[in-house]
């Protein structure tokens, strides 16, 4: 099997990015780069404007200033469906599967982007839907397995733990075959087993899967453990960027942590 | 094919057979990517001649003992087929032991071939290389997460099998030459015991034998080939290799290994098994997932719920002995069966059980009662790794809840002056691998085996097992002392996970008490009582009172025993955390280890045996990943009225 954990090229490339929300400036002039198949962290404290670049990056917001090139395409701004259809799929802080359905449908709506068939065949499950469904319910059965969730298929998501859910979520964000996944916290409210799952998971969607990852984590040692590089913001500002021992020199970083005496 | 001449066939042979007697029936089914593949004889045979031609390529030779390392998978069972098929000896561990368990193992019985599982167990026999450098080939069959695994040792089980196409194109007759130099009395399986006692030893065990305990169990439940099971048992137990391997070879039935260890209910409801082995704690935790659910169910089902169970209480065991039982009460319970039996039967993948055995530890009565008053045909079986798991067996319509039956086929039991049981037949050891010492303490010049169980025959000669005959001990005042008796009445109660009697040469009899983490927390919610986790819990005052009325309840119960009278618990603690094989306090199987708990607490039992209300103690335990860790708590100890013997005959 080829290695498909080899840091390419740059994939995504933000410059310059500012957005506002009225007089609010969640980000100011910030540039970085990620490159194919590495695993890239965006932390920062609270308010820091994390969430928000990840809402640029897959279109939920439009920057007022700045450019965006996603594999050499020169963009002003990503909507939301455009990011979805070129290989962008994301996870959110707040859980947001569909409560009430199967972990397997939760991840199965995940292959909506994928399906060919229209709404009315799908809904008479006739013909070319039927073929299409089984092929697709193969790929969610192959991320049910890579996932271990196996035990937990036919449960209706909303009776699962937190951790679980988180990994439900990974499932759904997976299932659309990304190039690029975006993670909003993955192991947030987690206990350190859970941690510990949740990492391997993303250690092993980047290395076997060769997908690109940029994710927000507050938990300081994952971050470290498993990025390739870091990008730190601070009230919407970067102020700093490189491999988290750079970023752990860094005496910025460390003021914006720990404070600093004015 | 009769007994005879199956006790003069081998495993391979067998094989061959069914490849060639019914090549199209389902031999091996895996769910895999949530859809149940199947393995008919035919492929199990190309599949298992392939992958022994790859182990001969890459060098194992006749007489070899051959790692097998996982979860049950069928290419786990076609491993051991193969190294029968070569002569040598599969050898199976139980997967779940830490690397430093497993490599006293590997380095006993000389391992150089492996098959194992997952990266998860090739990890485990790398690591145990840096000590044992004997192990030369490792195959793992799932190659998730090896793809950075460039080892020499490391082969993909599939690529093996690819080898040994190759190596079959070029070496055509290899493969039935080696087969048929296999003799009934070769070892055909080595199986580790427990290690209850002392390091564990390999017991090594004929074809002749296993083929003696197959054919034998399967005659006796008219066992047939469109028999259904479920494997779910470790590998490395005889109960599994017997039922998934033995027998399935015998009778050629179907082997259906669950999707992970986490989907065995599920699997269980979906395959329903017509044959069906699990040990007490299994149906425990089927019946308490029940009686929770039950609970939360709404009155009307509650009730519907209660009136049938009683009424299955009454007849049920009956009914299903073929006894008398009145025509209303056959109505009724046949209306019971359209109600509840039935479905509660199918949603525990019971529907289609003809026999379900029990054994490894004594069963509740309540709890086979609840089996067998459904209409699940639960027995009891009594063996050993020693004895193929095949001893004594409870016959169709001849059940007692604190019997293990009658001797089986071919099986002569007998009781030495002290009490301990005696077995001679077919299926027993060749002896241990690598210690004719250990063998000769265990084989008399008669050729009885001494099972070290204490045991007493009842009045229609079915055998009791009571304890362990070296653990029988004496109390200062003369009675005799069961622990295991004691403990097994303790354990019948759901709160009550773990216990461990002391009296051996004292006044009184004490005990150690380990909650039910799931009933008792169940338990505490419904009352409203916070805790925090175990510790916690176990040390609730509440907890305490719980523990207490279920004690008190078993000492009116020794009362009532002439014998047993003398051995009610005055005073008891509840332990502060799991007992954990982890930990070395109990064996892979989950028998206590005695000695070791008594010198590990040994602050604790002098507590016991004191006037101390409560005492401090600190323990070391080990989590799953190998960390250590520090428990600590001030145990509080208990005083339980006991009950005098005559008050309650009168």
């Amino acid at each position: 099997m080829a290695d498909n954990r080899k840091i390419g090229e740059v994939i995504l490339d933000l410059q310059n990015i500012s957005l506002a929300f009225g007089g609010v400036k969640a980000l100011t002039n910030i540039s970085f780069n990620v490159r194919e198949h590495e695993i890239r962290a965006i932390i920062g404290p609270n308010g820091a404007g994390k969430s928000s670049m990840l809402n640029v990056i897959n279109g939920v917001y439009r920057p007022q200033q700045g450019d965006i090139t996603y594999r050499g395409q020169h963009r002003k701004d990503m909507n939301t469906y455009a990011a979805a259809k070129s290989g962008i799929a994301r996870t959110f802080q707040n859980i947001a599967l569909f409560k009430g359905m199967s972990v397997l449908d939760n991840i199965m709506t995940g292959r909506n982007l994928k399906m060919k068939s229209n709404f009315l065949m799908q809904a008479l499950y006739w013909g070319p839907a039927q073929k299409e469904e089984i092929a697709h319910r193969e790929k969610v059965e192959e991320i049910i397995d890579f996932l271990e969730i196996q035990h937990i298929r036919k449960i209706p998501v909303g009776r699962l733990s937190y951790g679980l859910q988180k990994r439900v979520e990974l499932g759904r964000a997976l299932a659309a075959e990304p190039e690029i996944l975006l993670l909003d916290e993955p192991m947030a409210g987690m206990n350190v087993e859970e941690k510990q799952d949740m990492s391997r998971f993303i250690l092993d969607v980047n290395d076997q899967l060769g997908t690109t990852i940029v994710l927000i984590e507050h938990d300081m040692g994952v971050v470290m453990d498993i990025s390739d590089r870091v990008v730190v913001l601070d009230y919407g500002k970067k102020i700093g960027d490189g491999t988290p021992a750079e970023v752990l020199a860094n005496q910025e970083v460390i003021n914006a942590y720990l404070g600093v005496a004015h | 094919m009769n007994q005879k001449e199956a006790a003069n066939s081998t495993f391979p042979g067998l094989l061959l057979q069914h490849g060639k007697t019914r090549p199209q029936h389902p031999a091996f089914r895996e769910k895999d990517l949530g859809i149940w593949q199947t393995w008919n004889w035919q492929q199990v045979n190309a599949e298992v001649r392939a992958l022994a031609c790859g182990l001969a390529a890459q060098g194992f030779k006749r007489g070899m003992n051959l790692a097998i390392i996982g979860d049950n998978r069928p290419r786990l069972y076609w491993a051991m087929a193969a190294a029968q098929c070569l002569g040598g000896i599969p050898v199976p561990l139980y997967q779940d032991a830490p690397a430093a368990d497993m490599a006293y193992v590997l380095e006993n019985a000389e391992i150089v071939f492996a098959v194992v599982e997952d990266q998860e167990q090739v990890d485990k026999l790398l690591e145990i290389k840096q000590q044992y450098a004997g192990i030369q080939h490792i195959a793992f069959d799932d190659d998730r997460g090896m793809r950075h695994y460039h080892q020499p040792e490391l082969t993909s089980y599939a690529a093996l099998q690819e080898l040994g196409r190759a190596f079959d194109m070029t070496h055509p007759d290899f493969f039935m030459r080696e087969v048929e130099l296999g003799q009934p009395d070769d070892t055909a399986v080595m199986l580790y015991t427990s290690g209850t006692t002392g390091k564990p030893k390999g017991v090594c065990q004929s074809h002749r034998s296993f083929m003696t305990a197959a054919m034998g169990g399967m005659e006796f439940d008219e066992l047939t080939a469109d028999e259904d099971i479920l494997s779910y048992l470790p590998m490395a137990w005889v109960g599994d290799h017997l039922f998934s391997f033995a027998q399935a070879m015998a009778a050629g039935f179907t082997v259906n290994c669950p999707e992970s260890s986490e989907t065995v209910l599920t699997d269980l409801r979906e395959v329903g098994p017509t044959y069906y082995f699990a040990p007490p704690r299994v149906f425990e935790n089927m019946l308490t997932t029940v009686m929770i659910r039950m609970e939360d169910a709404g009155s009307i089902k509650r009730k519907l719920f209660a009136h049938f169970m009683e009424l299955a209480r009454r007849v049920g065991s009956d009914i299903l002995d073929g006894k008398a039982v009145s025509g209303m009460d056959r109505l009724q319970y046949a209306l019971g069966n359209l109600l509840i039996y039935g479905p509660l039967k199918n949603v525990l993948g019971l529907s289609r059980v003809r026999v379900a055995y029990t054994a490894g530890a004594a069963i509740g009565p309540d709890l086979f009662r609840f089996y067998r008053s459904i209409g699940v045909n639960l027995k009891q079986l009594y063996g050993s790794t020693e004895t193929c798991a095949y001893v004594c067996l409870q016959p169709d319509g001849k059940i007692k809840f604190d019997s293990v039956g009658e001797a089986a086929p071919g099986v002569e039991v007998k009781l030495a002056p002290n009490g301990e049981v005696l077995v001679r037949s077919d299926a027993m050891l060749t002896g241990y691998y690598k210690r004719p010492d250990a063998t000769a303490e265990v084989m008399d010049e008669q050729g009885y085996f001494h099972t070290g169980d204490a045991g007493i025959f009842d009045q229609d000669g079915h055998l009791k097992i009571i304890d362990r005959a070296a653990d029988v001990g004496k109390m200062n005042q003369g009675h005799i002392f069961a622990p295991n008796y004691i403990e097994n009445k303790l354990k019948f109660f759901p709160f009550i996970k773990e216990a461990v009697a002391f009296g051996h040469e004292r006044d009184t009899v004490c005990a150690f008490i380990n909650i039910d983490m799931e009933a008792v927390g169940n338990w505490s919610e419904r009352r409203g009582v916070a805790y925090s986790g175990y510790t916690d819990l176990a040390a609730k005052a509440e907890t305490y009172q719980l523990i207490l009325s279920c004690i008190e309840k078993v000492n009116a119960d020794l009362a009532s025993e002439d014998l047993m009278a003398g051995t009610q618990i005055h005073r008891f603690l509840v332990l502060h955390k799991e007992l954990d094989p982890d930990d070395d306090e109990l064996t892979r199987t989950r028998k206590v280890r005695r000695k070791f708990i008594a010198e590990k607490y040994a602050v604790l039992i002098e507590a016991l045996y004191s006037d101390k209300r409560s005492q401090f103690i600190e323990t070391l335990v080990k989590f799953e990943d190998g960390r250590q860790g520090k428990v600590s708590a001030d145990l509080h100890i208990s005083d339980v009225k006991t009950f005098s013997a005559q008050k309650l005959a009168a």
